[in-house]
């Protein structure tokens, strides 16, 4: 049995009338590049949102690295280790980039407001370990230069990379990305495909939403792919490429044929 | 953003130089302002309070984000508070309390000052807690709608137990004292003789320090960025494993501990408290200074808050002699003038500095990316 990082089992959400989950659930080994896939409207983003604390799911059951944990609060799930990124960019606008990095920093200090007050000896070496490993982390994803800078100002791709150098801060055992590269041009998606696979090389487990498929098909290890809230293919890039129902639920019954000769893309 | 004067920042000298110019300054000021009477020295003296009741605004509003329209309830706290603990009104009220403290309630500053903290700190968490989830319009509401039932308890608390003594307020109230040596009295330090007056501005101007310093730390630490966080975005702040109920407490908390002892202090100043003095009116003056002066940036707080609490005794001393030497007579009150200026300098604020007089430094990169980082932040 391979060393399972997230397991996620028997996911269920409803919306109103709306079933956005139906039985979902994947297991993500340490190291892996998990992708999650499917056309507009499949439930990966709700999916993500469960996993994340953000929305109650109706039933299931969640494991990180080996402990159940409940995805009820959004604060608790990044503190049991899955740091997560946002669709729309959401950086702390008028806060500098450093600062950005340092505010994921929070959950693994502990200075209090006394601390901070007194300015006791701890706080003070803890706040400079704090900025240095901020720094690193900005030079990591290559745009320490742009430190002293309001995030608002960076450009989108680097705006796109400080969200991922501040999820990095929270020392994450998953990194969780919903759409990086979207809204990327073909050289900004490169860029961030370098990027990922140094974060993964490093040793961090990658679960990636994306509506890209090239992007997924070359990068991730094992793929889900969600339709309408079900899970219809899991497995290796290669397999999911072609499965008969991928296709379909991307490209309408009548083109199976056709696609399956080339990528769905 | 501690940075008073960025181009000196890299002379050690430079910045002695700096500092030891505004103390001395600092120092000198009330004798300069007493020339022209007392009452400017006391204009100064109150000026410092409200730097204190500011700056523990801009740690709710600017640093948080949390729009608090009832916060001169704290410094209502801490005034009564020190009001009940140093007056003879609960001994004339309560034999109880006569008979266990036969010589009347005094208590020591040392005292006091804790407690004020402690209590409105207290109450802070108590307006804090049903608050959490409310944002916007909606939180300025409930804040208000706090900030008026404290008054009203205030003002109606004479009966059956007469605890407040509702809107007659609560007179007799002890001057700070520190063992022997009251600041109520003329005392002579080095020689040179110093009115009560003076003394209280000395005395405020610690406290103020002491609260500016405070606010710089707090800004620079964890939990500042935590507050700033929230403030920013507070779906991401949450997402960075940040508990925003405990951020948002403390926020509540720690900025209504200034205005307690801010209150505590008023109270023994005056040496009277009356529900009058706490009104929505006065949460709005408060409000204004942090917005004028540079919401979340201290040096503009401390400024907006030095500028609106001079601004009346400005107007009150030059608004009757102009008119009287223009016209012969007065036309409009300084009252009155004092309240179409303030409004008129809003609208020019908002105008033409919104972001008011001394906002925190912008640092961008070069304006070309602008654009881009706009459509990213919109989208």
């Amino acid at each position: 049995m391979a060393d399972v990082i997230l397991r996620v089992a028997g996911v269920n959400k409803r919306f109103g009338g709306l079933q956005a989950l139906s039985d979902v659930g994947l297991e993500i080994e340490r190291g892996q590049i998990y992708g999650l896939i499917g056309p507009n409207g499949a439930g990966k983003t709700t999916f993500f949102n469960v996993i994340t604390g953000l929305y109650a799911p109706d039933s299931g059951t969640f494991e990180l690295a080996g402990k159940p944990y409940s995805p009820t609060y959004v604060h608790k799930v990044a503190e049991a280790g899955i740091a997560r990124t946002f669709q729309n960019i959401r950086l702390f606008p008028d806060m500098t980039a450093l600062e950005n990095v340092m505010v994921g920093r929070h959950v693994r200090t502990r200075a209090t407001a006394l601390g901070a007050i007194l300015k006791t000896r701890a706080t003070i070496r803890e706040e400079q370990g704090i900025k240095k490993r901020s720094l690193e982390l900005l030079e990591y994803v290559g745009i320490r230069k742009y430190a002293d800078y309001q995030a608002r100002t960076l450009a989108y791709g680097d705006q796109r990379r400080l969200e991922i150098a501040r999820a990095l801060a929270t020392e994450p055992k998953l990194l969780a990305l919903d759409e990086p590269a979207a809204g990327m041009n073909a050289t900004e998606k490169m860029a961030l495909r370098g990027l990922l696979e140094n974060v993964s090389h490093d040793g961090i487990t990658i679960l990636l939403i994306e509506h890209d498929v090239k992007l997924v098909m070359g990068l991730c290890d094992r793929v889900t792919v969600l339709d309408y809230g079900k899970m219809i293919a899991v497995g290796t890039p290669g397999d999911v490429q072609r499965n008969a129902a991928v296709i379909e639920a991307y490209l309408g019954g009548a083109h199976t044929n056709v696609a399956a000769k080339g990528e769905p893309a | 953003m501690s940075d008073f004067f960025p181009r000196l920042r890299n002379s050690r000298t430079a910045v002695w130089a700096a500092t030891a110019l505004v103390a001395a300054v600092l120092v000198l000021l009330p004798f300069v302002f007493g020339q022209m009477g007392n009452a400017w020295v006391r204009a100064l003296a109150f000026a410092l309070l409200y730097i204190m009741l500011a700056l523990g605004l801009n740690i709710v509003v600017g640093f948080a984000g949390l729009l608090d329209l009832g916060y001169i309830a704290f410094y209502a706290v801490g005034a009564y508070m020190y009001a009940l603990l140093a007056s003879p009104h609960l001994t004339a009220n309560f034999p109880w309390i006569a008979q266990t403290f036969p010589d009347g309630l005094h208590n020591s500053i040392w005292l006091v000052i804790p407690l004020g903290a402690g209590l409105a700190a207290a109450f802070g968490i108590l307006l804090g807690a049903p608050v959490l989830k409310l944002r916007g319009d909606y939180l300025a509401i409930v804040t208000l709608g706090f900030g008026e039932i404290i008054r009203i308890f205030l003002n109606n608390l004479n009966a059956p137990l007469n605890i407040t003594n509702g809107p007659q307020g609560i007179t007799l109230i002890d001057p700070i004292s520190f063992g022997a040596f009251s600041l109520a009295k003329t005392q002579s330090i080095l020689g040179i003789e110093l009115p009560s007056v003076h003394l209280y501005y000395y005395f405020f101007l610690i406290l103020a320090i002491v609260t500016i310093v405070i606010c710089i730390r707090l800004q620079d630490s964890r939990l500042g960025r935590a507050w700033m966080a929230i403030r920013e975005d507070e779906l991401a702040a949450k997402a960075m494993g940040i508990n925003v109920r405990n951020v948002k407490l403390l926020a509540f908390s720690l900025g209504a501990t200034f205005g307690g002892v801010a209150g505590a202090m008023f109270s023994a100043f005056q040496g009277f408290v009356s529900p009058e003095s706490f009104t929505l009116n006065e949460s709005i003056i408060v409000l204004a200074m942090i917005v004028l002066g540079g919401l979340g940036h201290i040096p503009g707080v401390v400024l907006g808050a030095i500028l609106l609490a001079i601004f009346p005794e400005l107007l009150r001393h030059t608004v009757g002699p102009v008119q009287n030497f223009l016209f012969g007579h007065v036309i409009v009150e300084a009252e009155v003038l004092r309240m179409m200026l303030y409004g008129l300098a809003m609208v020019l604020i908002m105008l033409y500095r919104p972001k008011g007089l001394w906002p925190a430094p912008e640092h961008g990169i070069n304006p070309s990316n602008r654009r881009v980082a706009g459509k990213a932040q919109a989208g």
